[in-house]
């Protein structure tokens, strides 16, 4: 078992909502990170949820930036540190629509110049802060409030983009699983140069769950393999314990959908969809692992 | 050292010696000699500055914002669609309180595809809190480059600064430049609230209605705070290096009974224009505006004022009569010239003159009376 330190950077007076998860991510990233470290935030839920001027729930210097701006702050944050000689952690933390949409170009732009930073999107696949629209992230057939019929569109695939980018480090980690997300926050820091970490981070008031349900939730997307925890190192991909599992004998898709209030109604076709495009990407991750393709 | 230079090679001589810790920029015409002069001192180490090649102007304004927060020097140069396209984080560097400073080489926006010179791509910026100075020369640019990096960093000021010179007319007209010792004259950047992993706080975060109008009022009382330092950089700038240019650029205006009020590099043509006034024994005078936020004081009372504008706000008017209507209580005989790169000679600025018709508006070559 990994030794997670006791120093808390994120202190219990956060405006997160009952059952957040996102605001357990950026408790275990923080531990993983230490005291050395700013965070760029661009607009989104941990916007609100690090606390109100003139207070912070923040034990880290939080900068706060504009919604498509993230990585390029981050891009000349650590461009001054380490002209500076520091090695202080830039890390940006942004949600999906923050990652898949808006900030898009940034993030594309500040891996193509191999900047020394870590990248961590936490996914609750909508715009939650703003109250639940639809993001590039939003699986198909969800409902939200600018899909109050489900969504027709696929997910985007944002860590086969980064991927692109041929980053030193990437993975996949789930807000269920902190000991899997302290290590690999840990290993990224541990490495220069651009890396990225893709949390899916179940969301009660946007998924419609009870709150109490927030870890099992999680649980139930690597379980039932909606969700694949997974590792590229220098190109080098490992799939981790849980989805491992999940992947020889995965529980049944409607054991994580049922609950989701936003998966209510959902068609056949769209549940087919969902299942084919996860086993898809399952199958692939696995050839890539064992050197296949 | 007297050498001859365009108005790009100018700043980018300047910031070269200024030596910012982080450059962060996007190419745009009529740019882009800034860039790749940068790019050529950063290779070569003339200039050890951390060079950012972004991949949008937007994302160069955030990388000198992420850059300046440190505690770092920055400096950036844009142009027209470039400064519109970065114009959300235009007004983040400025609310961040970050003395960055930016080059913006004017230029028209489209459509159609224009690349000459025109001020309404920095007008549209006028509001976020930036100061902004307009130069003429080539010589001006590289002094007011210099000036910028001293006034932005000042503790009373922490406000970034654009330098705006002319598309082609200045970026890419040679002349003459006298470059200087730079010695001490631009102090080491204290950023007051520099991030410290030591002392954590939050920037920008959700702020409430009162401390959020507070933090507007003392944008503006730095604004205000700015006029002081603009002088006293202006002062110390002409002890060291002899030169100095003031918050107007004021030709023959003192016994004038008619003063035309331009920016850029217009008001350098007007000074042709009120030579030939005053050997038809008209008494006019030219008043450059260089410093349009901190707007001046301008003393405009009892003469005949013609203003000309390089640019237009859409069902109101020209935006620089506007401010001397407005600020000055003068009732300007308003023209508009020059815009996407209209040629505008001494002579028609003289006949502006001539045959101004004071609360009047035209268009120079549109409207069939002037």
């Amino acid at each position: 078992m990994t030794e997670i330190p006791k120093e808390e950077y994120l202190f219990k007076c956060t405006s997160a909502c009952a059952g957040c998860s996102s605001s357990l991510v950026l408790r275990y990233v923080l531990k993983a990170a230490g005291p050395d470290t700013v965070l760029v935030m661009p607009a989104c839920c941990t916007s609100v949820i690090q606390g109100i001027y003139p207070n912070t729930a923040m034990n880290v210097p939080v900068y706060n930036v504009a919604f498509a701006a993230a990585a390029a702050c981050a891009s000349g944050m650590s461009a001054s540190f380490r002209a500076a000689k520091k090695s202080t952690n830039v890390i940006v933390y942004a949600g999906d629509g923050g990652t898949v949409d808006i900030g898009i170009q940034a993030l594309s732009g500040a891996f193509e110049r191999r900047t020394d930073f870590l990248y961590i999107c936490y996914d609750n696949e909508a715009y939650g802060n703003t109250g639940m629209q639809r993001s590039g992230a939003t699986p198909t057939g969800a409902r939200t409030t600018t899909t109050p019929g489900g969504k027709p569109d696929t997910k985007k695939d944002i860590d086969r983009i980064v991927e692109a980018h041929d980053p030193p480090y990437m993975a996949t980690a789930c807000s269920a699983y902190p000991h899997d997300l302290f290590k690999k926050v840990t290993k990224a820091l541990s490495i220069r140069g651009p890396k990225f970490i893709h949390v899916l981070a179940p969301c009660p008031p946007g998924w419609r769950y009870p709150t109490e349900q927030t870890v099992e939730m999680g649980k139930l997307a690597v379980k039932t393999g909606m969700w694949v925890l997974f590792e590229r190192e220098y190109g080098k991909v490992t799939i981790n314990g849980p989805s491992r599992a999940a992947m020889i004998k995965p529980l049944p898709v409607e054991e994580y959908l049922g609950p989701q209030g936003r998966f209510k109604g959902i068609s056949r076709e769209a549940v087919d969809a969902l299942v084919s495009l996860a086993r898809r990407n399952a199958k692939r991750l696995s050839l890539e692992e064992e050197g296949v393709c | 050292m007297l050498t001859i230079a365009t108005g790009n090679k100018a700043v980018a001589a300047a910031v070269k010696q200024v030596s910012p810790e982080v450059i962060a920029a996007y190419p745009i015409t009529p740019q882009t000699e800034i860039v790749e002069q940068i790019a050529e001192y950063v290779t070569n180490g003339e200039l050890k500055s951390q060079y950012i090649p972004v991949e949008s102007e937007h994302s160069a304004m955030a990388a000198c914002i992420g850059a300046s927060i440190t505690g770092a020097r920055t400096f950036t140069a844009t142009s027209s669609h470039g400064l519109l396209y970065m114009h959300e984080m235009v007004n983040w560097a400025a609310g961040g309180r970050l003395p960055i400073v930016m080059a913006n080489v004017n230029r028209a926006l489209g459509p159609g595809w224009n690349i000459w010179a025109e001020h309404t791509d920095s007008m549209q910026e006028r509001d976020t809190g930036w100061l902004q100075v307009y130069v003429s020369t080539v010589q001006e640019a590289y002094d007011t480059t210099l000036m910028a990096f001293r006034i932005a960093e000042h503790n009373d000021v922490l406000l970034p600064v654009m330098v705006n010179l002319d598309g082609f007319s200045l970026s890419h007209i040679n002349q003459s430049l006298e470059t200087v010792d730079l010695g001490d004259f631009i102090p080491p950047l204290r950023l007051p609230h520099a991030i410290d992993v030591k002392n954590p706080r939050g920037y920008g975060p959700l702020t409430g209605p009162e401390d959020y109008f507070k933090f507007r009022w003392d944008i503006e009382r730095s604004m205000r705070d700015s006029v002081k330092v603009v002088e006293s950089t202006e002062k110390e700038f002409f002890r060291r290096f002899g030169r100095s240019y003031g918050f107007t650029d004021d030709y023959q205006c003192e016994d004038a009974d008619v003063v035309v009020v331009s920016m850029g590099t217009l008001g350098k043509e007007a000074e042709v224009s009120i030579d030939l006034l005053r050997k038809e024994g008209i008494k006019a005078g030219s008043m450059r505006i260089r410093w349009l936020r901190p707007f001046p004081k301008l003393d405009l009372k009892g003469r005949d004022v013609v203003v000309i504008d390089r640019d237009y706000s859409f069902g109101y008017g020209g935006i620089l009569a506007d401010a001397v209507r407005s600020k000055c209580r003068a009732d300007p005989y308003s023209v508009i010239a020059g815009l996407g790169g209209q040629e505008v000679t001494y002579d028609d600025i003289a006949g502006f003159i001539r045959g101004r018709r004071p609360g009047e508006e035209s268009w120079f070559g549109v409207t069939p009376d002037v």
